[in-house]
């Protein structure tokens, strides 16, 4: 319940807060919303030294249109994105997914960016990012990049996130034309997160056909993925209900799904399955 | 190192040196002695620590008693005003929303939460709302009816422009 | 008597100061100079303790002392065990492990500092060399041929008793059909919202102990903790604050409570320390824990013939207070509400190196119906016959009561198929049924479950008991006419501040308000013995109900005095009594309420009785019997009277439950379409507190039947140790609940009351449970153990065993 101790610094800049993070790189962990890390430091399963907290630094939290693109700032709460009437017209996978993270609580403290930076393999966002094709821009003392989410998540809790850099925005396109979103997710009944979780962005042709999917989950192995297969499956299709089901067969083709006490690996593969043929068919009836 | 924070809680500034790993919830009940803010789970599940900053519904166990310097806490001991109960709470009076009463802070601070977003709200979007509280007593139903006994009066107290 | 309040929706007297955040609980109680003790626990199952170094705990920051179990082995006495059972094996249970750990959570140690925070970084200076042993784990395995954790018992068992009536062998030999099957109890955690907490506060001057614990039962605890810490039990003061929740995990003595005294008393200061979840779930006891063998027999018209339930009971590595116990109440209860002429169940009681388990709302009684409920669905699926068919046919007719079973017991009242048919009405059974073999057509999985519970409450005769069965009262009116009442029956959540006083304020004819229910301080209230087993109201009511009875007997006698008449000329309605009226003086009218004269007395004094007319009110005679001045010859000053109540029987509260729920055949995803209770506890109090009751049992109940487990991995290591693992229903995860009920009275107590706070979590679970298995019976299943997670559904219907 208690933490250990450790030095806290407030930075009231994004540049303040990468020098800091620049002269500790060892030692300092950047501060969201902390739902992820605090509850990790109350069971001292992470011991920061300094803790850098960046939840006061003016404007990164936003949601605005720029350049034809959706830019969110990291600390853009879930709350936020789920009560966004203009993202609810132009992205609306995301308020969809905001509203189904955790509980009220949390979805009004915890952020984006934190979600994603911690990559939690049943957190839903890293789902989210890879059916968007999001841009993940990072910044630290050397400049700013920008990472695609494709390349973003590395493994278990692991980003390509460099020492010293911190998620900055998440920049994303609106729908297209002829395109419907959906995420569908299986909670687990104790945490709240996804034993499965499945976003599909689709995008018909003019004869209704699937010209483009993205189709990524979240739950079933070390980090969320795109299900490429189903993609593939699905694009240049019409889409009928055996087009899906025989897509959605491709869920977590070549992923080592994994088994715990609520769901052994065989059932998490037959949700995945499930749920996105559900998805699929929500987000064709939204396109 | 300890540090200076300036946290105004039920309408009270209050400026205090703390240590910065003090979580809220320990800064309310140890430090301001608002013993009304419980603690159920060290894991952000069971909601019992819930505390308003900012008008936005938290679990203070999950916040660094730091994060919240600058800002406006209510916690259940500031929910009631000048001597009225807040319907929410009257609504768990009436329709027997507690028993052993531990849950019910955090309870009450949720609905409020949602009466204040949302007035008028269905069954299902009650009971959506509290996932986050967790509640060993009453099975929920009376909690469900409580929050429904306060939207109506709410609505009636703003109909009458009270 | 008047009718006020009781049986009325009466709001709680308890809930101002709870909804505003103005109770205390254990650790709202704030003393001047407290210290914090934290605890380091075993990390292993089971371990031999080899060495234990605590130097640079010690003087770490903030630091006042650290204790291990050399430290306190010879000082503190055992942690207590009340169950007694023919050859029973009590191992040595000390506060802290001194040798050897046996179960993750064990305290081994303990740290007391200035503050918590200082505390809690201390135990990571801890350095404990373990040697590991290997753990017994599987209560099966445990019991036949895995690892010995006592060595001297040479195994681990803990006993093995045999009970029941008739000759088994004969009546399952003689039966048509003869069914078995194997059923799993899971352990289930409590969790309680509020976890344990102790603060205790020695005062060497006075010698004097005062012990705030989050307990059920203040006055066994201080009873136990005078013994464990050999302090006179006149000396030591238990005080159970606002207590948030138990459901029987606090109806205990743990390690912790004796050891913070022993704390206090070693260094003169208030000390506290507040249970974590992640200890809750290690370390308070868990619930059930039952791996049994059912064999039903019966006739071919399903009239059963005979139950044999040979049971493993995982008790954990030590006794707790009822350990040993639980399991022989699942024997008591095996008859359900049916007539079985023959019936028995074989205990073997199984040290594990878990925690203990002990009383869970139910204790032992849910997985009796759970049995039976389930071997008699077992029956219908075998003769191909209705649920509720099977049932009408075994029980006994309301004219059979009292109802002697198999197992010993006499029911006291009930009229089984007065509920089940009220369900039945409610649920709209038949229609249901059409319903299920439509959807059925359609491809879709519907199941219907009922359960018909009786259950056994109002615990108990003392002769039933570990440690009496009584509950006490003493009930008294105040110089000013306000009534005092102390009861033993410490509430923790149940209500009693307000339904208490609703039987007092009719009794008496006063304000609802003018009563105040005292309880929970053994320096105030007599000796009592606690609320668990759904007792609080048939015995401590009772208690209160009497002693009430008993004052105003006393009070009609100073009021036959006053009035200047005959006690038996003497009537008493609506707060006040009156002297007989002839016909012409009622006519007359009313002669005004005699109210306390404001203002007259001199400062200080208290005002003189009013006397004078045909009437005097309570208020008054309460007056007249503390001024004294003019009592009937011999009588004692004061009004207040004592009673301790000691039942004859049990009461035996019962109900029907049906359940209908739809699974989604691709991912065995269960929704409830339905959930219908009507449950009869006798005479109702306050509807509102008793729909509360039975609420909160109902939820319970399907947290077990659909996600509750305590899973230990094969290493004895605890999987589900925070609410992140261990899954409790949530209000978007649960149905609505349509209540009705039956009233029939027990004449076991005078206000014909039985009890109702377990009886949801006791007929739910099997209703649950019978309504997956009933919509999955197409594809050949008859049993399904708990909890039935969505992947076992979903294994059946897409046959992937």
């Amino acid at each position: 319940m208690i933490p250990a101790q450790f030095d806290y610094v407030v930075a009231s800049t994004l540049d303040e807060a990468v020098s800091l993070l620049a002269q500790h790189p060892d030692e300092a962990k950047v501060l969201a919303g902390g739902h992820s890390l605090i509850p990790a430091m109350k069971l001292r399963l992470a011991m920061p030294q300094i803790l850098v907290d960046i939840g006061r630094i003016k404007d990164l939290s936003y949601i605005r249109e720029e350049g034809g693109q959706i830019r969110i700032g990291a600390m853009t709460t879930h709350y936020q994105l789920q009560s966004s009437d203009r993202l609810r017209e132009i992205c609306p996978l995301l308020p969809e997914t905001a509203a189904q993270i955790g509980d009220v609580q949390v979805r009004n403290k915890g952020t984006i960016g934190g979600s994603l930076a911690h990559s939690d393999p049943a957190a839903d966002w890293p789902a989210v990012a890879l059916a968007l094709d999001a841009e993940i821009v990072a910044v630290s003392s050397k400049g700013e990049r920008s990472i695609k989410a494709s390349d973003f998540f590395v493994d278990l809790l692991t980003t390509s996130l460099e020492p010293g850099e911190i998620l900055r925005e998440i920049r994303v396109s609106p729908a297209e034309e002829k395109t419907g979103h959906a995420y569908a997710k299986v909670l687990h009944p104790a945490s709240g997160f996804a034993v499965v979780g499945v976003a599909v962005s689709l995008t018909l042709d003019g004869g209704g056909a699937c010209r483009n999917a993205r189709v990524a989950i979240t739950g079933v192995g070390s980090k969320a993925y795109r299900a490429e297969g189903v993609e593939q499956a699905l694009t240049g299709r019409a889409l009928d209900s055996a087009a899906i089901a025989s897509a959605a067969a491709h869920a977590t083709d070549g992923i080592d799904a994994n088994g715990d006490l609520y769901a052994s690996a065989d059932y998490r593969r037959n949700l995945a399955r499930i749920h996105t043929g559900r998805a699929i068919e929500a987000a064709l009836a939204r396109a | 190192m300890k540090k200076s924070v300036s946290i105004n809680v039920n309408g009270t500034a209050h400026r205090s040196e703390i240590e910065p790993r003090l979580l809220l919830v320990h800064y309310l009940r140890e430090v301001l002695g608002l013993t009304g803010t419980h603690i159920g789970c060290e894991t952000s599940i069971c909601g019992a620590c819930t505390v308003l900053i900012d008008g936005q519904s938290v679990k203070s166990c999950t916040m660094f008693a730091v994060q919240a310097d600058g800002a406006n806490v209510t916690t259940i001991e500031g929910l009631a005003r000048g001597g009225e109960l807040h319907a929410v709470q009257e609504g768990f009076w009436e329709r027997h929303g507690l028993q052993c009463g531990y849950c019910t802070p955090g309870m009450i601070i949720s609905a409020a939460q949602l009466l204040d977003r949302n007035p008028d709200p269905s069954r299902e979007e009650i009971r959506h709302a509290l996932e986050g509280n967790l509640c060993r007593c009453t099975g929920y139903q009376h909690i469900v009816e409580a929050v429904e006994y306060a939207a109506r009066k709410m609505a009636a107290q703003a109909a009458t422009g009270d | 008597m008047s009718d006020k309040y009781v049986g009325k929706r009466i709001k709680r007297t308890e809930d101002p100061r709870l909804i505003q955040g103005l109770g205390h609980y254990v650790d709202d109680i704030k003393l001047p100079d407290t210290l914090h003790v934290v605890f380091l626990r075993s990390m292993y199952a089971h371990a031999r303790i080899t060495g234990i170094d605590t130097s640079e705990a010690e003087h770490a920051p903030g630091v006042v002392a650290v204790y291990t179990g050399r430290d306190v082995v010879e000082k503190v006495g055992p942690v207590p065990c009340a169950g007694a059972l023919p050859g029973l094996r009590v191992p040595d249970y000390r506060v802290l492990a001194k040798d050897k750990a046996v179960f993750v959570g064990q305290p081994v140690a303990a740290v007391v500092a200035t503050d918590q925070y200082s505390a809690r970084d201390a135990l990571d200076l801890i350095m404990v060399d373990y040697e590991e042993l290997p753990p017994a784990v599987d209560v099966e395995e445990s019991a036949n041929n895995g690892p010995v954790i006592y060595e001297e018992y040479g195994d681990n068992i803990s006993y093995k008793l045999t009970a029941g009536e008739g000759d088994i062998e004969a009546a399952l030999a003689s039966s048509d059909h003869v069914i078995k099957q194997r059923v799993v109890h899971q352990r289930l955690a409590p969790v309680a919202m509020e976890g344990r907490g102790v603060l205790a506060r020695y005062y060497p001057g006075e010698k004097e102990l005062t012990i705030w614990s989050s307990t059920q039962i203040p006055h066994l605890l201080r009873t136990q903790l005078a013994i464990m810490l050999g302090i006179p039990e006149n000396k030591l003061r238990v005080i159970t604050p606002e207590v948030g929740g138990g459901f029987g995990s606090k109806l205990n003595v743990y390690a912790e409570e004796a050891m913070l005294g022993w704390i206090s008393m070693q260094l003169g200061k208030p000390v506290k320390w507040i249970e974590t979840r992640r200890e809750n779930m290690q370390a308070t006891i868990h619930g059930r824990g039952q791996v049994g063998y059912i064999e039903i027999g019966c006739k071919n018209d399903g009239t059963v013939t005979g139950l044999r339930y040979n049971v493993f009971a995982d008790l954990g590595a030590y006794h707790q207070l009822l350990t040993p116990a639980i399991p022989t109440l699942t024997g008591l209860m095996l008859s359900g509400c049916y007539k079985i002429p023959a019936i028995q169940i074989n205990i073997t009681g199984v040290f594990t190196n878990k925690m203990s388990t002990d009383a869970y709302r139910g204790a032992g009684r849910p997985e009796a119906t759970y049995v039976v409920e389930r071997a008699l669905d077992l029956v219908a699926a075998e003769l191909g016959l209705d649920a509720v068919e099977v049932r009408r046919r075994n029980f006994p007719s309301p004219d059979e009561f009292p109802f002697k079973t198999a197992t010993g017991l006499f029911y006291d009242s009930g009229e089984y198929e007065g509920a089940l048919q009220k369900a039945l009405d409610m649920a709209g059974y038949d229609q249901l049924r059409q319903e299920q073999k439509i959807a059925r057509e359609h491809g879709k999985i519907i199941g219907i479950g009922v359960s018909t519970y009786v259950e056994i409450c109002a615990l108990g005769p003392s002769q039933a008991m570990p440690a009496g069965g009584w509950e006490s009262a003493t009930v008294r009116v105040e110089p000013t006419g306000k009534v005092t009442v102390l009861t033993g029956a410490s509430p923790h959540g149940q209500g009693q501040e307000t339904s208490f006083a609703q039987i007092v304020a009719d009794q008496l004819g006063v304000p609802l308000e003018d009563v105040a229910v005292i309880h929970g301080d053994t320096s105030i209230v007599q000796y009592g013995i606690g609320t668990f087993g759904s007792r609080a109201t048939a015995v401590g009511g009772t208690a209160v109900y009497i002693a009430v009875e008993k004052l105003k007997e006393k009070a009609a006698k100073i009021a036959a005095h006053l009035l200047k008449s005959d006690v038996s000329n003497v009537t008493f309605k609506e707060g006040r009594f009156s002297k007989q009226a002839t016909r012409a003086a009622a006519a007359a009218g009313e002669v005004p309420e005699p109210v306390l004269p404001a203002g007259q007395a001199p400062a200080g004094a208290l005002p003189e009785p009013d006397t004078e007319g045909n009437h005097i009110s309570l208020q008054d005679i309460a007056l007249a019997a503390h001024i004294a001045k003019d009592l009937p010859e011999d009588m004692e000053p004061g009004l207040s009277a004592t009673y301790f109540f000691e039942p004859k029987n049990f009461t035996f509260p019962f109900g029907t439950h049906i359940v209908v729920v739809e699974i989604d055949r691709e991912t065995g995803d269960l929704q409830f379409l339905r959930y219908v209770a009507v449950d009869d506890c006798g005479k109702v109090i306050n509807p509102m507190l008793v729909e509360g009751q039975i609420h909160g049992g109902i939820v319970q109940a399907m947290g077990q039947a659909l996600y509750e487990e305590v899973v230990y991995d094969e290493q004895g290591q605890l999987v589900t140790g925070t609410l992140m693992d261990y899954a409790l229903p949530k209000a978007s995860t649960t149905p609505w609940l349509e209540l009705d009920r039956t009233e029939t009275p027990t004449p076991v107590n005078p206000m014909g009351v039985k009890g109702v706070g377990e009886a949801g979590t006791i007929g739910a679970t099997p209703a649950v449970v019978g309504a997956v298995v009933d919509a999955l019976s197409p594809f050949g299943v008859r049993h399904l153990d708990m909890p039935i997670r969505p992947e076992a559904v979903w294994r059946i219907v897409n046959q992937q065993n």
